[in-house]
């Protein structure tokens, strides 16, 4: 029955062309608008790193006198040197990593020097979050315990200054000073940039890493920001009032309470210790979490999102009026019908098809000019332009979304026709 | 023209007229919203920063080692550029307006204060109004005797001795003099940027915008501080020149700071219009977006009245021949569609109206947007009456060209 419908359907939408393309045109442009603002909307909402991102967790407390405390305000970002190396102490985590972000200048062999970004942290970071390294290793928490004047450069940096060679064993010229290179990233695209969204919250990887020990001794340039109270000569040292370090670590499912509490403990015992009464709260937030809560999704890109479904919305409205244009006017045509003996289901099934046919039709060319979309939204001025692309997952979900947009706007066309009383129908011709 | 044959055929076709009536109020909900947005898009886009925009380059530099004396650097650095020609001023600044990057500081009205009055944008440097071109309208500018090197005063602090402290005065825009005493002359007045440290206000600039200006309000409210930075990679040397020559004058610059001192990597260097357009670019790829979104829009809902339009005509083709049969001209038929068209958009726009208030309102709560003024209502109606008389006129001028003949044949 199915195929009978299908032939009734094309014949019938060949029968007006420029009605149906109109139609077709018009659903076409709600989807490829609704899919290009979608798909930028999943991208940056996405998970940046799927399996893992349930167990690594940003740990933010506040922890600084009195005076700077306002009930109300969230806990700050980051942490000071001296909460951060207590953490790392205990180390109650699977694994954990301070971090700050840096720049710093690289002295080529032969060519012009660079200013490239630089991260500062421990050994930790990269089993943390799944770094893949194409040659050599990670340092070990050993060389960040001697701070070890060792590096890993990612594979951008490498193919600069080594032809992509194996580039392990070599030093790294940064200013008068010398690192050595023990480990070159493979491709490493994590995007948004969730452990430190301070320094661009999209963008390629960091191209120099240091243990923050080694960096710190060599009075590496920070980044990011840093916020001080009271006075400090020097916001990098050991008990300087300035907060300025990312810290995560990386918990299984059933440690998290636990290590909540001993988070609780480490506020009480500070609190003992004197450097304030307030509660100091503390804030575990695991990755979605932490993007949620930092807003990662631009609010322009939100209010694009609702003003495409606001167009889908338009363009269907426009659909139901042509359908319903379409169908009523061969009321004589489905009068007879329906005088030979189709059931008003028939009929029903039959507009339905004709509509889904409109749909897959507008979905083939909606898919075109979401194309097209997502390319003009990869040349706008955004920091997360470069990113945005359709996967399949979205390419699936731009035929749904067309084939059901088009089914609910047949539904009240289809069911008017079928309506139609026959003997009225084929008397008013 | 007789209005009640045209309510009673919609009357009858009361599904399509609705349809058309709710497209036609979604439409000018949304275009009513969206052009409000891009309004108020291109008001940001237009903020006076104070300064004389044309004719400033800046550039940033990175050294390769530590300097080993940061002041002197740039006190060379700063005579090394004075004589670059072309150079009519310079000065090393710590952010620039609209620069992005910012320093601010939270300001107190008296010491005790538990909590700040405000934040404002913090400049650091010698010369900063007068090298930007921000114009001084009260007191006078900060003297060169008054400026101190960054480490004096950051030792002061740490030892907690701030007694004699040299930093004690400085220039303050109009609008951050305006919001801390309405109505009194600042000239004078002490602001607290900690506890310990009090500034008097000794000048009042016309304008000189922050780095953040991200809030139309708050963006102009900073301060200048005579606090002398010394050369390092978050400072900027900005120099003034003629519009006309300044590619030119920037490229001489880089290149005798370059050879003043080799050790280092150039960061940044452009005309401050490219760091305007910057600031601006997500702002003006927005309304960009949005003027895309009024224009389908506008030509979905067009298309779709001459869609049910032309259906219409076709299926009154006998109605209109024995209308005509009986004596109506083709100017009655045209107008007859015209007037139908018109009733159904007003309809939608009535409609329209109420649901672009309810968008507004939403995006109040949501995105920081004004009202809505009431001027966007006339605008928007008139926009769709027109589209909808522009879309219905095809339709029309071929149900006025049925001839009264079709009355006497069977379809």
């Amino acid at each position: 029955m199915f195929g009978y419908y299908l032939d009734l359907a094309l014949r019938s939408l060949k029968r007006n062309k420029a009605l149906t393309a109109l139609m077709v045109l018009t659903i076409a442009l709600g989807i490829g608008t609704s899919m290009t603002t979608l798909t930028v909307m999943h991208v940056l909402s996405g998970d940046p790193i799927p399996g893992k991102s349930a167990q690594l967790f940003r740990v933010r407390m506040a922890v600084f006198p009195d005076a700077h405390y306002q009930a109300g305000d969230k806990a700050p970002d980051n942490l000071s040197r001296r909460d951060a190396e207590a953490l790392l102490r205990d180390a109650r985590g699977d694994r954990q990593a301070a971090m700050s972000g840096g720049s710093m200048v690289v002295v080529p062999t032969q060519g012009d020097p660079l200013n490239v970004e630089a991260r500062y942290t421990g050994a930790d970071f990269f089993p943390m979050f799944d770094v893949p390294l194409r040659y050599g290793h990670a340092w070990s928490r050993s060389d960040d315990a001697e701070r070890a004047h060792v590096a890993v450069i990612s594979g951008e940096l490498n193919k600069q200054l080594f032809g992509g060679k194996d580039s392990v064993g070599r030093t790294l010229q940064v200013g008068k000073q010398s690192l050595r290179i023990v480990g070159v990233l493979g491709d490493w695209d994590m995007n948004p940039r969730f452990y430190d969204l301070s320094n661009g919250q999209f963008g390629d990887s960091e191209d120099v890493f240091v243990p923050l020990s080694t960096a710190v001794d060599m009075k590496l340039s920070t980044s990011g920001s840093m916020w001080c109270w009271g006075n400090a000569s020097d916001p990098l040292a050991a008990d300087a009032p300035c907060i300025w370090l990312q810290y995560w670590v990386e918990l299984g499912t059933p440690a998290k309470a636990a290590y909540r509490q001993y988070l609780g403990n480490y506020i009480a015992l500070q609190q003992q210790a004197g450097r304030f009464t307030h509660p100091g709260q503390v804030e575990l937030q695991d990755v979605m979490q932490w993007l949620d809560f930092k807003g990662v999704v631009p609010s322009d890109v939100r209010l694009q999102m609702w003003l495409a479904l606001g167009f889908l919305g338009i363009c269907l409205l426009n659909t139901v009026g042509l359908l319903l244009a379409k169908f009523l006017r061969r009321s004589s045509e489905l009068g007879v019908r329906r005088a030979l003996g189709a059931s008003r289901r028939a009929i029903f099934l039959q507009c339905l098809v004709e509509a889904g046919v409109v749909g897959l039709a507008g979905g083939v060319l909606g898919l075109a000019l979401a194309g097209l979309g997502l390319l003009l939204v990869r040349h706008q001025p955004t920091d997360y332009a470069a990113f945005i692309h359709m996967d399949l997952r979205m390419l699936l979900a731009t035929f749904a979304l067309a084939l059901a947009s088009s089914l609910l706007a047949g539904l009240l066309p289809a069911w008017r026709a079928m309506n139609v009383a026959p003997a009225a129908a084929i008397k008013s011709n | 023209m007789e209005l009640r044959p045209i309510l009673s055929t919609l009357r009858r076709h009361k599904t399509t007229s609705w349809l058309l009536i709710l497209e036609i109020a979604l439409t000018c909900a949304i275009v009513c919203n969206a052009v409000f947005m891009i309004g108020h898009r291109l008001q940001h886009m237009d903020m006076t920063t104070g300064i004389d925009e044309h004719a400033l380059v800046q550039i940033q530099l990175a050294a390769i080692a530590p300097t080993p004396d940061i002041y002197a650097r740039a006190r060379e650095d700063l005579a090394v550029l004075r004589q670059v020609p072309g150079v009519q001023a310079v000065a090393l600044t710590n952010q620039l307006p609209l620069g992005g990057t910012s320093s601010n500081a939270s300001i107190k009205l008296d010491p005790a204060q538990r909590e700040p009055t405000l934040s404002a944008g913090t400049y650091f440097g010698e010369d900063i109004p007068q090298t930007m071109g921000a114009r001084l309208v009260a007191g006078r500018h900060l003297q060169p005797d008054e400026i101190v090197n960054a480490d004096v005063v950051i030792k002061a602090l740490a030892g907690g001795n701030t007694k004699g402290l040299p930093v004690a005065v400085t220039v303050i825009t109009r609008a951050l003099a305006d919001r801390l005493w309405p109505g009194q002359n600042p000239l004078g007045k002490t602001i607290y940027l900690t506890a310990q440290v009090g500034v008097r206000v000794v000048g009042v600039l016309a304008d000189l915008v922050r780095a953040n200006a991200y809030n139309d309000t708050t963006a102009h409210y900073s301060v200048v501080l005579p606090l002398f930075m010394g050369a390092g990679k978050d400072q900027s040397y900005i120099i003034r020149t003629r519009p006309q020559v300044r590619e030119a004058v920037l490229n001489a610059a880089v290149a005798a700071l370059k050879k003043a001192d080799p050790a280092r990597v150039v960061t940044q260097q452009r005309t401050y219009d490219e760091v305007r357009g910057k600031f601006f670019a997500n702002d003006r790829a927005m309304a960009g977006i949005l003027v895309g979104v009024i224009v389908a829009l506008l030509t979905v809902t067009a298309l779709g009245i001459v869609g049910l339009a032309s259906f219409w005509v076709g299926q009154r083709r006998r109605t209109i021949g024995v209308r005509r049969a009986l004596g109506a001209t083709r100017g009655d038929i045209l107008r007859y569609f015209q007037t139908e068209n018109f009733l159904i958009v007003s309809f939608g726009i009535m409609l329209g109206m109420v649901l672009a208030y309810g968008i507004n309102l939403f995006l109040m709560m949501h995105y920081e947007l004004p009202r809505l003024p009431a001027i966007y209502f006339p605008i928007g109606a008139l926009v769709l009456w027109i589209i909808g008389q522009l879309a219905v006129l095809g339709p029309a001028l071929r149900a006025a060209a049925v001839p009264p003949v079709v009355a006497t044949r069977s379809v």
